[in-house]
């Protein structure tokens, strides 16, 4: 790499990582101030763990992401599996185009159209207020679906087809095959997917904020109510934290994806020196 | 072959649940758009709605303290444009050598590179947003750099550049990623074959690299423009809620329960988005893909 590439790349992280150093940094400050750094301390962290309602909105977002993350991963499984096959061309284009609304429709579109329906829906049935936790899950499974189904679908693309049709030959039911054959093919893309639905639907705050109700309150819709007063430290305490286990998530998945890609390398080698054979 | 009868009703069965969640969650909510846009709260068809946005005015104090006139979310809208506008040329400047510069890197630097321009899409853009303000402030850190310089504060934050740079921090990795994924798969030979022919280095990026790379620019360019457009968080943080963006109009109508008039201008705001790509593809099936 040349110098002027060098310093060019070393400016843009500067400018990527900047605001990320300054809440580790400002989360260890002993003073309240965010632009003078007295001493180191961990008081921000204590405060965090005795703050009652962040704790409760962190277990929210948790069981609505593992909700939704299973619930996704099963549709999204199912639905490439079925993609993967499909010979009515009019079906698949379809469904081509209804992954593609969530991921390119802008958010806040995505979440007021989603609350419209639920509030009509809820006033067909005489309901005051009709958003919940459920109005929320039913939002979170719909935006992090297509994801899923776009880590699968490529995986089951490349597998052999005559895997599963040599298993089925072998006696296997097509289930069977299914479940003996194909699962443990697609296995790294359905993890990678998983982990993928888990991720957005913990960081979801615009789809969240419209479609949550009745005080059930995720962490990101937490931190935009405590963005609103004078934010404190003990923020970026959490944001510290958030950070690390998102950055551990984002660091396994990589890793199950080089795995992954390692072992095909692995087989087209052995497949290549057969072939020479 | 065909000798091996697949069952399609078993694979069809696998898809039954997704197609009908993507009718209930994904097209019908957009059909619920429409209606409310053109009803009023008893439901009875009306375009009052839709008139609304483009007739709706208020008074703008200038400058010079005199007072203007304007159609309010026509003003509205046209400053979301701008910014967004202007936001996704900056990425796109900042974003092209980046993406080139990795491309051409040793394998191995690419991939760490690659994770440091995500990681900071793993934050939550609440706090990325707020920690810009914690930066850009009067008494901030930046001010406070400058200050051990000589230099006076300078104010961002209640600016449009603090928009700006709120937008383009938040969305830079889209525009890199998708321009990076064609940089990194270009033919190498191409390149050397237009320097064997006697191109300078420039004009090799100019009229091979850049060429080659449009579908990668204009996946990049939709990925920013789009979500900047309809932010609503940002503007409120680093604008200090002086510009007003098409977001945070659609948001408020939905505080103040307006929601019939919030639909409308989703609705509007859809259309135009929609035009607006269709629009990109057509240019780009007719420009890029086409030839000259």
């Amino acid at each position: 790499m040349r110098l002027s590439a060098k310093i060019y790349s070393g400016i843009i992280f500067a400018f990527l990582f900047a605001p990320i150093l300054v809440l580790l940094i400002f989360s260890f400050n002993e003073a309240k101030s965010l632009s003078v750094f007295s001493d180191f301390s961990l008081k921000w962290y204590k405060e965090l763990f005795h703050d009652r309602n962040t704790l409760e909105s962190l277990r929210n977002t948790l069981v609505l992401a593992t909700a939704a993350t299973v619930i996704s991963t099963i549709m999204g499984t199912c639905a490439a599996v079925g993609m993967n096959k499909l010979r009515s061309k009019w079906y698949r284009a379809a469904l081509n185009t209804v992954t593609d609304i969530p991921m390119t429709n802008p958010d806040i579109i995505t979440g007021i159209s989603l609350m419209l329906m639920f509030v009509f829906v809820g006033r067909m049935f005489g309901a005051a207020n009709s958003l919940n936790f459920w109005t929320l899950l039913l939002a979170h499974v719909t935006f992090c679906t297509p994801y899923v189904i776009l880590q699968v679908l490529p995986k089951l693309q490349q597998m052999d087809k005559a895997l599963p049709e040599a298993a089925m030959d072998l006696g296997c039911t097509p289930i069977r095959a299914f479940f003996k054959v194909e699962l443990p093919e697609i296995l790294p893309g359905i993890i990678t997917g998983a982990i993928m639905a888990f991720t957005l639907s913990l960081d979801d705050f615009v789809i969240s904020y419209f479609t949550t109700g009745n005080g059930f309150e995720t962490l990101p819709i937490r931190i935009y109510g405590m963005t609103k007063k004078t934010v404190t430290p003990k923020m970026y305490a959490l944001a510290t934290i958030i950070f690390f286990v998102t950055l551990a998530l984002l660091l396994i998945s990589n890793f199950v994806d080089n795995e992954d890609s390692r072992q095909l390398q692995k087989e087209k080698k052995k497949r290549k020196a057969k072939h020479y054979k | 072959m065909k000798n091996v009868k697949k069952t399609p009703n078993s694979y069809r069965a696998a898809m039954t649940p997704y197609s009908i969640w993507s009718l209930l969650f994904v097209i019908v909510p957009l059909i619920f758009v429409a209606y409310y846009a053109f009803t009023d709260n008893q439901f009875a068809f009306t375009t009052d709605n839709i008139t609304r946005f483009f007739t709706a005015t208020s008074n703008v104090i200038q400058e010079d303290g005199s007072t203007e006139e304007v159609r309010t979310y026509l003003l509205i809208f046209m400053r979301s444009l701008k910014l967004a506008v202007i936001s996704t040329a900056v990425c796109l400047l900042m974003g092209y050598p980046i993406a080139y510069i990795m491309a051409r890197a040793k394998e191995k630097t690419q991939k760490t590179m690659m994770t440091l321009i995500m990681i900071p899409m793993w934050m939550n853009f609440l706090i990325r947003t707020y920690a810009w303000m914690t930066i850009l402030q009067d008494t901030g850190i930046m001010n406070s750099i400058l200050g051990k310089f000589g230099i006076s504060p300078v104010q961002v934050i209640g600016t449009e550049t603090a928009v700006i740079i709120g937008m383009v921090y938040d969305y830079f990795p889209y525009m890199v990623l998708p321009i990076y994924s064609i940089l990194a798969k270009l033919d190498v030979r191409l390149l050397e074959a237009a320097r064997d022919l006697g191109c300078g280095s420039l004009s090799v990026l100019r009229r091979v690299v850049f060429p080659l790379s449009m579908p990668g620019v204009i996946s990049g360019i939709t990925m920013v423009l789009i979500p900047s457009i309809s932010t609503f968080y940002i503007s409120q943080k680093l604008g200090n809620g002086k510009f007003f963006l098409i977001g945070d109009a659609i948001e408020g109508q939905y505080i103040a329960n307006n929601l019939h008039f919030a639909a409308a201008i989703a609705f509007i705001l859809m259309l135009i988005l929609l035009a607006g790509m269709a629009l990109v593809k057509y240019v780009t099936a007719r420009y890029v893909y086409g030839g000259e």
